[in-house]
């Protein structure tokens, strides 16, 4: 018998939505990712590709384009034909401004940051001044005849380069007016297709225009002259992308087969200044389209239709090979999308527009070690809740009793009453919401379900007192004077006094219940930390970090474990056992025994073999960590009692089996 | 001439033409390609073989064109010297002597005088490559051993190391790695690929190498059939590769075109590849090449491409992808079922060619004249499948018939036979199918005899089977009411006791057959299939069976697998003698009593040959092969050679040749090497543009008889016309505008003298070549050379010899400085 009873469960039927558009900042070093549902998440590349921020999705907005400007303002435009400018720090929507032009295609920020340019439906390509606080339309250029479907701006901010059907076009910024008109090969395979969609263009500072098109080619144009200079047959299907690098030594195109094809700029001969592009390494992490890509100083980035964001990193450029050089492949959002009821061992699962509860099967059977026991009573699934209106879900959450449901979109707090009849279930919503639970980032309930912790978008806690069917709101922790900082975090004690809260600057704010007052605020980590593999264990009523948590940082971790590149997810205590720790990411899940002492260097991390006997066991408990590779993707992993876990995978076989199917490739042999 | 002699065995032929990249001159009208311890230069235009350059004294390893003089060829061997010839004229120029054993050459324009070789030194499988300065000196051997290594630990293959960009850098590849040495630098790069441990790069092996003609860039071909383009490679770090994968089998070679549009690849599947622009989805294929592309080279001019090909072909391949040109040596991919055959209509060598072919081979002119498709399928080439083979073939009715026989044995139940009969045909000249006879037996047939008595009026062939019978069949008339035609049926079948049929033989007269049944020997009568005699020696099953010729015919000779060589005397029925002798090759001589056997003792192979009539044999050689000899034949002399000591006289009427088990083609052979050399090299000397191909003859000697008188009068004239346009009074003349030149009068003297040919170039440039003329009639009067070529050559001399004297190297201006001093005053008085 093992030490823990596991519940596998593979019945959360999750598919994350395609990638759309990618775009990377190369000041903050951040990626911003838009999908098809308009959900916009942000990634944090020098902290470990942690997920720091997201913006909800909505049904009416396809983003279409993304793009930051002005530093650290993001901006996005979809086919609804608005522009939208992100708030970043209180991770909303500032506003949305119609450009009139029809659905738009494209969007640019010039290299000064201070312009922006979209390309519509009506092929128009409209510029808009940037403003502190917003942006005002300018005017018009030459209108084309179709769509404009991508847009580049000459590094000097003199030229555009605008991408159509069959042709592009270069644009004087100053007047106006087109200055070339390109026109593009419709020939694909010696077979002339209907039309060629120019997908992406890139404008290079020496004049040289870069076009991807629907015929499978890479072309490059000379600006001045308007003619073409080389064309690269590189795919039988769509290339859809192109991103630069800053430099203009490389760029990078994404292709509707999936791959990714690296160009360079290398010297013909050594003794020559002369430079050509060659295509390099082609890489296939996609199954599906790629629809977007982007060139980070260091790495590949590009993402499709199979929903993974994939970052590759450029050997050559990575000075040391650490866990920065390995390849990444980001498939799940890295905030909890599942909450369980441990005392009704219930599971809550949040999609984007709607929420499934279910119940954990249960088994009568005992087993050694390493065995699937057999189930005596099938898993069931409860409730179905769907959202009303178009805004996807934020959060969610259920009570650990497990009469409680509570959700929230963007712009509405929704709280349900859960009535247990035997086999029946009867759900209620609690009406009458105060107007300040408009909405929230996050929502948790604590161990005795009596109080909800609400963490709204203005930077406020809430906490409401839940009793039989009614609430009272208790109090509103009020943000520091100054910052509207966002918490995305929560965390409560087991006996309900203390409250964590967490925000994107990576500062803990620790409050008592109790006396509803702040009683640290620190900028430091109590004992989780997500990002890197660091762990940090606080103890609030002695106010400084613990001894083992001193321990650990003089002695430095494994380095084993300072390579894994995936964050940890979620954090716990074992509620009997107080020197364990749990923790896990998408990969593995852990147990650190504070008791034991710590792994050195030489000592094995892992062992991927179960144990085989008693000394072996003894063995292994020898140091601190232990960890199983067992499940993955992990999603979800908590203790329901103390000897039962509960672990929710993924697999991505499940998902690829629920996305259109890929362009059909002839294999050789097949 | 032939009184002295000793017999010595030679290679004859037939070696590869494929072992090593194939060169271009510069003009892409020859081709050089290495053939054993030869050089032989082909036409591109007629595939025939112009010159053969003699002189290395063991295998060529590697052919390069003079990058200062590009009418001059380098060759190196592995008898360890560097020869530069003359390839125009087939002489050798110079010999460098190194001193060890040089596995391949390489030569840059830019490193002047000196030129790169394989060499390995200390252990078998550590090769480098090393630097060799040439030294500048007039003496015909010259002792080269100023040895600088460039690179160690390489591949000894030649594909694997490739000079790029004008010799700035030589790339060499050597399983994972891929090193890069940069003369100016002095340093080497190393690129490595990640090792066979890991699954997915089991066989990232690196297979060859070439570098870009114009750019820095390498190709590198892989056992997993993908080329890797790499650029970039100045920097350790920065380095950068592209992937072109076409090939599902290892890419046996590469070449870039001249002008580096466009790589070429090859491999296993006998398929050209051509990627233009270095891009994978711009291919062009010419496919169904035959067989595994061995090497690609490219023309200097490049308008050819050529391939070689594991059967011993070179492909000339126009710009376009055409092929236009095959030049085919003797096929020697797979092993020999048939044994040796001769044709008796061309003489041909005829053996197991291409898979299911039976290739015809010309042991005059070391080339194969055609091949004859028998089993008239497309041949799979997949590792592990079980192929048809073609196991017998005979020849019966001088040439008139050929029978073979194909099979394919899955498993020990599943025997797939076939027997086809093909009739000569005069209006193609050429065989075609006449009698398809599916499973003519029941098991496989051991031996195939036709009776090729004089008299016969009969075609009568015999088959001899493992199933215990022999079958007789006979041509009969097939003809129906549509057309008239003859087929082959099945006329008799004869068994005895069930035993194994192993052997058969027709008498020479084609009265008697006899069979061996495993250790019996049975002998039937041809006219009425009646078993007359039977002899059984106890001594082990019969391997060979043949009956004395000509006043020897009263006797047959059978030898056992247990080593005892039997002679029965058919009139008295009786064992003539027996000896002790494991005969593995036992042939008769078609044109005298003389009966060849190869013995083999432990190790190597005996030579005896013997007449029946007398036990003791006429003539023994040992030790003349140190592998195991596989099949012989006597190949009839056109001309019958006086050899008058006794020993020899066997060799007379027929000449002797057998394939040894690495399937290398031997004869004996009397004469001394250097006279073996004569003939030919004398022959081809002083070669125009046109090489002389038996067309050619032909059409030179029906426009001789046209012009005769108008070549001799303007012979004179062809000599100056092309210096006149360089002339600068007359392009003075001619180029200034008339309103300005002075009176004609004037201009007159000045013309004329301007053409008159000064006394001096005459003395230097007309007298040489005309001595060389005088000797070479001299020597060709011996031989029975038709004048009418003589003629042509003299004309042509004339013109050849100024296109040289345009590109005299230094040493020829000495040698021509010398011929200068020497006093002429004979050829006056011939």
């Amino acid at each position: 018998m093992g030490e823990f009873k596991v519940h596998r469960v593979r019945f959360f039927n999750y598919v994350p939505s395609a990638i759309r558009c990618v775009a990377y900042n190369n000041q903050s070093n951040r990626l911003a990712v838009s999908r098809t549902d308009g959900t916009v998440e942000i990634y944090n590349l020098s902290a470990n590709y942690f997920q720091e921020k997201f913006f909800p999705g909505h049904e009416s907005r396809a983003t279409e384009a993304l793009c930051w400007a002005e530093g650290q303002r993001l901006f996005s435009a979809g086919l609804n034909g608005e522009i939208i400018e992100y708030d970043l720090q209180a991770l909303n929507i500032k506003y949305a401004m119609d450009a009139f032009g029809g659905p738009i295609w494209s969007m640019a920020a010039s290299p000064s940051d201070s312009q922006l340019l979209v390309g519509c439906e009506d092929g128009s390509v409209k510029l808009f001044q940037i403003t502190p606080d917003k942006i005002q339309f300018e005017r018009n250029f030459d209108r084309q005849k179709s769509r404009i479907l991508s847009l580049s701006w000459h590094p000097s901010g003199t030229h555009i380069a605008a991408g159509s059907i069959d042709y592009i076009s270069v644009f004087d910024v100053k007047s106006g007016s087109a200055v070339h008109k390109m026109i593009v090969d419709r020939q694909y395979m010696g077979v002339s297709k209907r039309k060629c969609i120019v997908w992406g263009v890139a404008f290079l500072s020496d004049g040289t225009v870069i076009s991807v098109d629907s015929a499978g080619k890479v072309q490059f144009w000379d600006s001045a002259t308007g003619t073409l200079v080389k064309s690269h047959l590189i795919a039988n299907a769509d290339v859809q992308s192109i991103a630069v690098a800053n430099q203009e030594d490389s760029f990078v195109v994404g292709t509707a087969e999936g791959t990714v094809f690296h160009f360079q700029l290398v010297p013909v001969t050594s003794n020559s200044s002369e430079k050509q592009w060659v295509r390099t390494k082609p890489f296939q992490h996609h199954t599906h389209d790629v629809r977007t890509v982007a060139h980070s100083p260091t790495s590949l980035i590009s993402g499709g239709t199979d929903t993974h964001l994939v970052i590759r990193p450029l050997m050559e450029k990575v000075e040391v090979k650490n866990y920065d050089a390995a390849l990444r492949k980001i498939t799940f959002p890295h905030r909890r999308l599942i909450s369980c009821s441990r005392k009704r061992h219930l599971l809550l699962f949040q999609f984007a527009h709607h929420l499934e509860l279910w119940r954990l099967g249960s088994t009568v059977a005992t087993g050694k070690n390493g065995d699937t026991l057999p189930l005596s009573k099938n898993a069931d699934h409860l409730l179905y809740l769907k959202t009303k209106g178009p805004e996807n879900i934020i959060c969610s959450c259920i009570s650990p009793c497990g009469s409680w449901i509570a959700y929230s979109t963007a712009s509405r707090f929704f709280l349900y009453r859960l009535n247990y009849e035997h086999d029946n279930i009867n759900l209620k919503r609690v009406s009458k919401m105060p107007a300040f639970l408009r909405s929230a980032l996050q929502i948790l309930f604590s161990e005795d379900s009596t109080k909800l912790f609400v963490a709204s978008n203005q930077g406020a806690l809430h906490i409401v007192q839940l009793s039989g069917g009614s609430f009272k709101h208790l109090h509103a922790f009020q943000p520091q004077s100054g910052t509207v900082e966002a918490m995305c975090l929560l965390a409560v004690s087991p006996d309900g006094n203390w409250l964590a809260a967490s925000g994107t600057s990576a500062g803990v704010h620790v409050y008592n219940v109790k006396q509803l007052k702040v009683r640290i605020g620190f900028h430091a980590c109590i004992p989780l930390c997500h990002v890197l593999p660091q762990v940090f264990e606080y103890s609030i009523p002695d106010k400084h970090y613990t001894d083992w948590s001193r321990t650990v940082q003089k002695h430095g971790f494994h380095h084993l474990w300072l390579q894994r590149d995936t964050p940890i997810t979620h954090i716990s205590f074992h509620p009997k056992r107080p020197m364990h720790i749990l923790l896990h990411d998408a990969y593995m899940f852990c147990i650190i025994d504070k008791s034991l002492p710590l792994p050195n260097d030489k000592t094995l991390l892992y062992n991927p073999f179960p144990p085989t006997n008693e000394s072996d066991v003894q063995r292994r408990t020898a140091h601190a960590f232990k960890i199983s590779k067992i499940y993955k993707p992990l999603l979800f992993m908590d203790l329901l009692d103390e000897r039962t876990l509960v672990a929710v995978e993924r697999p991505l076989d499940d998902i690829i089996a629920q996305l259109p199917p890929p362009i059909k490739k002839k294999k050789f042999g097949t | 001439m032939v009184e002295e002699e000793n017999i010595r065995v030679v290679r004859c032929g037939g070696s590869e033409l494929n072992f090593r990249r194939a060169v271009f001159s510069a003009d892409s009208k020859y081709i050089f390609c290495v053939s054993g311890d030869f050089v032989k230069v082909y036409s591109t235009a007629t595939e025939e073989c112009v010159h053969i350059l003699h002189g290395h004294r063991n295998l060529v390893t590697g052919i390069q064109l003079n990058p200062n003089n590009h009418l001059q060829l380098y060759s190196c061997s592995l008898d360890g010297t560097i020869k530069l010839w003359d390839y125009i004229d087939g002489i050798l120029i110079k010999t460098f002597i190194v001193g060890c054993k040089l596995h391949a050459l390489f030569t840059v324009a830019q490193a002047e005088d000196s030129v790169f070789v394989t060499v390995n030194k200390e252990k078998p499988d550590i090769f480098q490559l090393v630097s060799v300065k040439l030294p500048k000196s007039s003496s015909q051997e010259v002792e080269a051993k100023e040895l600088s290594i460039v690179l160690d630990y390489i591949n000894q293959s030649p594909k694997c190391i490739a000079f790029g960009n004008e010799g700035v850098y030589v790339a060499a590849v050597r399983d994972f790695y891929l090193s890069v040495y940069f003369f100016k630098k002095k340093t080497t790069s190393r690129f490595t690929l990640s090792s066979s441990r890991n699954k997915k790069h089991a066989k990232n092996n690196f297979t060859c190498v070439a570098c870009h003609p114009k750019e820095d860039c390498i190709a590198s071909g892989h056992m997993d059939g993908k080329i890797r383009l790499w650029r970039n490679f100045y920097d350790e770090k920065k380095y950068t590769y592209t992937c072109l994968h076409w090939h599902h089998d290892m890419v046996m070679d590469l070449a870039f075109s001249v002008t580096g549009s466009s790589l070429l690849s090859g491999g296993r599947e006998s398929v050209l590849v051509e990627w233009r622009d270095a891009t994978e989805k711009n291919k062009e294929f010419l496919p169904r090449l035959g067989a595994t592309i061995e090497h690609i080279s490219v023309s200097p001019a490049g308008d050819l491409f050529c391939t070689s090909h594991s059967d011993n072909k070179i492909m000339i391949i126009h710009r376009n992808l055409e092929a236009s040109a095959v030049i085919q040596g003797l096929v020697k991919d797979r092993s020999i079922f048939t044994g040796l055959m001769i044709d008796p209509r061309t003489k041909a060598l005829v053996l197991n060619g291409k898979p299911g072919h039976l290739q015809f081979y010309s042991l005059q002119s070391d080339k194969q004249l055609y091949n004859l498709d028998i089993m008239q399928q497309e041949y799979i080439n997949d590792y592990g499948l079980i192929q048809i083979e073609l196991t017998k073939a005979a020849f019966g009715c001088f040439g008139n018939w050929l029978a073979t026989v194909e099979q394919r044995q899955e498993k020990e139940t599943e025997l797939e036979l076939q027997m086809k009969l093909w009739m000569y045909s005069k209006k193609t000249q050429g065989f075609i199918l006449n009698t398809k006879i599916h499973m003519p037996h029941e098991d496989c047939i051991t031996a195939l005899c036709f009776c090729n008595a004089e008299k016969s009026e009969q075609p009568t062939l015999v088959t001899a089977s493992k199933d215990g019978y022999f079958k007789v069949w006979i041509l009969t008339d097939d003809s129906d009411i549509y057309k008239k035609a003859v087929g082959w049926t099945c006329d008799f079948v004869g068994s005895y006791h069930k035993y194994q049929a192993t052997n058969c033989c027709f008498s020479e007269d084609g009265s008697l057959l006899a069979v061996s049944f495993e250790e019996i020997v049975t002998l039937w009568d041809s006219e009425t299939w009646e078993l007359k005699c039977t002899f059984c020696q106890r001594a082990g099953k019969i391997r060979h069976l043949c009956f004395g010729r000509l006043t020897c015919s009263k006797y047959l000779l059978g030898a056992t697998e247990n080593g005892i060589l039997s002679c029965w005397n058919l009139l008295s029925c009786a064992l003539e003698w027996s000896a002790k002798l494991n005969v593995r090759v036992m042939e008769p001589d078609p044109n005298s009593e003389n009966i060849a056997a190869i013995s083999q003792p432990s190790v190597g192979s005996d030579l005896f040959v013997f007449k029946p009539s007398e036990p003791r044999p006429l003539y023994i050689q040992k030790g003349i092969s140190r592998e195991e000899v596989q099949w012989g034949v006597f190949v009839p002399r056109d001309v019958p050679e006086s050899f008058t000591s006794e020993a020899y006289q066997w060799l007379n009427r027929s000449q002797f040749y057998f394939l040894t088990k690495s399937q290398s083609l031997l004869t004996f052979s009397t004469k001394s090497p250097e006279e073996k050399l004569t003939p030919t090299s004398k022959q081809l000397l002083a070669e125009e543009s046109l090489p002389t191909t038996p067309f050619y003859f032909i059409l030179g000697k029906h426009r001789q008889q046209q012009d005769e008188k108008l070549n001799e009068t303007s012979e004179n004239e062809l000599v100056q016309l092309p210096l006149t346009e360089n002339i600068p009074a007359i392009s003075e003349l001619l180029h200034t505008p008339a309103h300005v030149l002075p009176s004609a009068v004037f201009l007159c003297s000045m013309f004329v003298n301007s053409l008159l040919l000064s006394k001096e170039t005459k003395s230097t440039e007309e007298i040489p070549k005309d001595v060389d003329m005088e000797e070479e009639k001299e020597s060709e009067n011996s031989d029975e050379e038709n004048d009418f070529t003589e003629k042509i050559q003299d004309t042509n001399n004339t013109d050849l010899g100024e296109d040289v004297i345009h590109q005299l190297s230094k040493s020829e201006e000495k040698e021509l400085r010398k011929f200068r001093k020497i006093d002429y005053s004979w050829i006056a008085a011939l």
